[in-house]
């Protein structure tokens, strides 16, 4: 049971969500832009939020698109993470969504509730990160897009009063080389220990982390060393080890330790499965 | 716009009948199910979307009923055990194979075996069904037997 009342809305359109947003802050109502809920839900029933008002954003048709538009695919974001892997249109992505939470859980939660939502590892900005998307947000001011890598510094730089409706991916990516790993502690449903998502543009390999820092992130650095072919798998996976932009995640699952201990078995098997053409 | 206010009237379309019931916007589904339409069969687990105890089909794809409003229910197909009538292929199979101890998480369970039916009409591949039952948990550990009642179930 939730332990409060709070009003619901059920938009159809983006302007109406973002009046409506407008119309329930100016009444000091603390509302929330509202779609798969799991979340949400969860965090009201403990009291670790208490919103005057959702705002049901998920049958917005905006938000709800998923097809390839000339040179990008465009996907919405109320689509939940099943419609995705079902689409099969962004094969990396596929596989991010695939390993997060459980099958059930993926048939509600949304992309966009991933990337906005406030448990760290927010696991679908990974490959967004490396395909160089964009991200486009509706408020009470109109719309607007940026690129991923601009606006997802740490987590996604929006105001309260904005709601994320679609991602555009460029087309490049979504046949080009790719892998997924993540390693968890225990059970394969869990959080990771870390997540690695690659993706090689031409024959350049770029990578990004979750659960390896107190954010998801891709690194420059760490991709600089990747590629130096040059030098041997150990080398290139130990210096990379090395450049994380903070230390290692510490928590009750793992030490940071432990976590660059798996992070650095994790790209020696990347990097072997590159040099062996096996990814 | 919809816009729910305090007490609201709403109707849910429940195993092919529509009910009209009175709930808060922040009602969930599972309460609702359970405390106004008596359907007692999906169980309060975690509250967490974690055990899949109380887990329903929602337009034929399962939905952890503690994870929705019922509000959010307006229009969408509801499907619970008490649908299934004691006749569905999941329910023989679970009889026939024993596929449950004390029984708490069993029409959890079902609703996840009954809804990979629909969406699979032919035994799927054995991956598929590893991920369809990785959203539940049998604190009794039956899970041998419920793997083996999926089979059953297309048999």
């Amino acid at each position: 049971m939730i332990p409060f009342n709070f009003t619901y809305c059920r938009p159809s359109t983006e302007k109406e969500a973002a009046d409506a947003f407008a119309a329930h802050e100016s009444e000091g109502k603390t509302p929330l832009y509202y779609a798969g809920g799991s979340e949400i839900i969860t965090m009201c029933r403990t009291r670790s939020i208490s919103p005057g008002c959702v705002i049901d954003i998920k049958n917005i048709p905006n938000l709800n698109l998923l097809s390839v538009d000339g040179n990008h695919l465009i996907i919405g974001t109320a689509n939940t993470l099943t419609k995705i892997c079902q689409s099969k249109l962004f094969p990396l992505l596929k596989l991010a969504c695939g390993r997060i939470a459980d099958h059930t859980n993926q048939c509600r939660i949304t992309l966009g509730g991933n990337i906005c939502g406030s448990i760290i590892y927010r696991e679908t900005v990974l490959p967004l990160l490396l395909s160089d998307a964009d991200i486009t947000l509706f408020g009470p001011n109109g719309g607007r897009s940026a690129s991923v890598e601009s606006i997802f510094r740490r987590r996604l730089a929006r105001n309260q009063n904005e709601m994320i409706t679609q991602v555009r991916i460029p087309i490049w990516a979504l046949d080009a080389r790719h892998a997924h790993i993540k390693k968890t502690a225990n059970e394969k449903i869990d959080y990771p220990l870390i997540s690695v998502a690659a993706l090689w543009k031409g024959e350049t390999l770029r990578v990004a982390f979750s659960g390896l820092c107190s954010y998801p992130f891709r690194s420059k650095e760490i991709e600089s060393v990747l590629n130096d072919r040059a030098k041997s798998i150990e080398e290139r996976a130990q210096r990379a080890s090395e450049l994380l932009p903070e230390q290692a995640y510490n928590d009750s699952v793992a030490s940071s330790e432990y976590r660059l201990f798996v992070l650095k078995n994790t790209l020696e098997k990347l990097l072997e499965g590159w040099e062996n053409d096996s990814i | 716009m919809t816009q729910y206010d305090g007490k609201v009237v709403i109707s849910l379309n429940v195993n092919g009948e529509v009910f009209e019931v009175a709930v808060r916007p922040a009602d969930i589904l599972l309460d609702v199910l359970r405390e106004q339409l008596g359907l007692t069969a999906a169980k309060p687990g975690c509250l967490n979307g974690d055990c899949g105890a109380c887990t329903i089909v929602v337009d034929g794809l399962p939905a952890k009923s503690c994870l929705m409003l019922a509000v959010e229910a307006e229009g969408h197909a509801i499907e619970t055990v008490e649908g299934l009538g004691g006749v569905a292929a999941a329910q023989r199979a679970f009889v026939d194979g024993n596929a449950f101890q004390c029984g708490y998480c069993t029409s959890g369970f079902l609703m996840v075996c009954h809804s990979l039916k629909a969406q699979y009409p032919t035994v799927p591949e054995e991956y598929i069904i590893e991920e369809w039952l990785q959203s539940n948990i049998c604190r009794c550990t039956s899970y041998n037997e419920i793997r083996k009642a999926v089979y059953m179930m297309y048999e």
